[in-house]
């Protein structure tokens, strides 16, 4: 490992890390689609959930000392780890309940989802070590891609008119939070997931998913165009395009000065 | 009130790593973990080219960003500034360590005093805390100075407390020109760096 003084990619946070952006921002999203696309069914409800766990266990796979995982739990007033962690217990209690009766608690469950969502984007921007993290326009586009990928997965369930068109306004959210965060963050490492996530993941599915109207399994081709590129943007961002700081001088020493 | 900090004449520093070696003696950490690091800068391009060697570590904010962020409030700030780690509550998250911007921050399984969770400079606190037991002065009585400072072959490194008038390093800031590293990210580094006498 370099130490610089060039910045050099983190290597505190790995794959496991991203998987709890990953999953569980897709889980949540799916959570939010279902809620307002198909709050009949109980399924998309225990796949959302599920991918939740498995995003928070694979984080819990990273840190050092497992046994004490409860302490996540001690700094709600400053850290948004601890509130993600409060934002995830609110939705397994609230998710579960809409398992047992959907109506009404799959829009509450919704609500706490996007709260989990939302930490997670501050999560990243409370990171002020990484350029590519602390830029306030990672909030959104960690939220959309969600909301996208959710919205993709939700497809896969049901291609009802609402849910197509759900799908169409998060891709147009988040096409417009990438482009507003590639151009803060001009990173090397997310060139080729930002123009697939334009190019495939937002123009691309909205064809097929304005497709899906009239033609079966395109707009469930979009969905999973939409979660492909969402799912590369945010492993490139946590994994590849995060480089430190770095040190760097404003003034070099006088020598000979003493 | 005492706030500690630490000087580095960037003027004296030869990038000897003698700093680096006894940090490492005087606090037992693991290999790859340096919590005194020496940089070793070169800026330009040939034939306009300089050379700085830079001590880096914990700077001690004023207002640390990995303190906020600390799901488990291990990170702490004491009323002297110094910042410290309760590595009974830590949980090993390293989110600390990604919202540091100066890449002061460890985590190792090779640590057999800290294993697995987040490590990093404490100042010698246990060294300042027994000095001032003992009616000891930081930053002048060897015995309660950080073992960086004191070993310092180059007279580079300082310690003491910037709120004190008549101290050492605050007539050091007094007479020259100094810089902190990233001020632009509002951190308030308790870290100074000394570059030219004052005009």
């Amino acid at each position: 490992m370099s130490f610089g003084p060039k910045a050099w990619i983190q290597q505190h946070w790995d794959a496991r890390a991203a998987l709890n952006f990953m999953l569980g921002g897709t889980g949540a999203g799916l959570l939010i689609a279902a809620a307002l696309a198909y709050p009949t069914s109980r399924v998309p409800v225990l796949i959302g959930l599920g991918l939740i766990a498995a995003g928070l266990g694979a984080v819990w796979l990273e840190i050092g000392k497992k046994l004490r995982a409860v302490n996540v739990f001690f700094n709600p007033f400053t850290s948004w780890m601890t509130r993600e962690s409060f934002a995830a217990v609110l939705v397994f209690a609230l998710g579960c309940a809409a398992l047992w009766r959907p109506q009404p608690f799959l829009p509450a469950t919704a609500a706490a989802a996007l709260a989990f969502v939302f930490c997670q984007g501050q999560i990243l921007r409370a990171s002020k070590g990484i350029p590519a993290w602390r830029a306030p326009q990672v909030v959104l586009l960690i939220v959309s891609t969600s909301l996208a990928e959710g919205a993709g997965l939700c497809l896969l369930f049901t291609t009802a008119p609402l849910a197509l068109t759900w799908f169409g306004l998060a891709l147009i959210l988040r096409g417009f939070a990438w482009t507003r965060y590639a151009a803060a963050v001009r990173s090397p490492a997310l060139v080729d997931p930002g123009k697939a996530l334009l190019q495939i993941g937002t123009v691309g599915a909205l064809a097929f998913g304005i497709l899906g109207y009239w033609v079966q399994g395109a707009a469930e081709l979009a969905g999973i165009a939409a979660i492909a590129t969402g799912l590369w943007v945010k492993f490139a961002i946590v994994t590849r395009a995060a480089l430190n700081q770095g040190f760097h001088l404003p003034r070099l020493p006088v020598r000979g000065a003493r | 009130m005492t706030k500690w900090a630490m000087i580095a004449d960037l003027r004296r520093c030869v990038g000897c790593q003698t700093c680096t070696a006894a940090c490492r003696h005087a606090n037992v950490t693991p290999p790859g973990v340096q919590w005194r690091r020496v940089l070793d800068m070169e800026v330009g391009e040939y034939p306009d080219v300089r050379r700085a060697f830079v001590p880096v570590g914990c700077m001690h904010c004023d207002d640390p960003p990995c303190m906020h962020v600390c799901p488990s409030t291990a990170t702490k700030k004491r009323a002297d500034g110094i910042v410290i780690i309760d590595y009974d509550l830590c949980i090993g998250c390293a989110y600390c360590a990604v919202a540091c911007p100066y890449q002061a921050r460890y985590k190792s399984d090779e640590d057999t005093l800290r294993p697995n969770v987040a490590t990093k400079c404490t100042f010698c606190v246990e060294r300042i805390d027994t000095g001032l037991a003992k009616g000891l002065k930081p930053g002048v009585d060897p015995e309660a100075t950080p073992a960086c400072v004191n070993s310092c072959i180059a007279n580079a490194l300082h310690f003491g407390d910037v709120e004190d008038a008549s101290s050492n390093i605050s007539a050091l800031l007094a007479e020259n020109q100094h810089f902190r590293m990233h001020e632009e990210l509002g951190t308030g580094p308790r870290f100074y760096y000394l570059w030219d006498k004052a005009s």
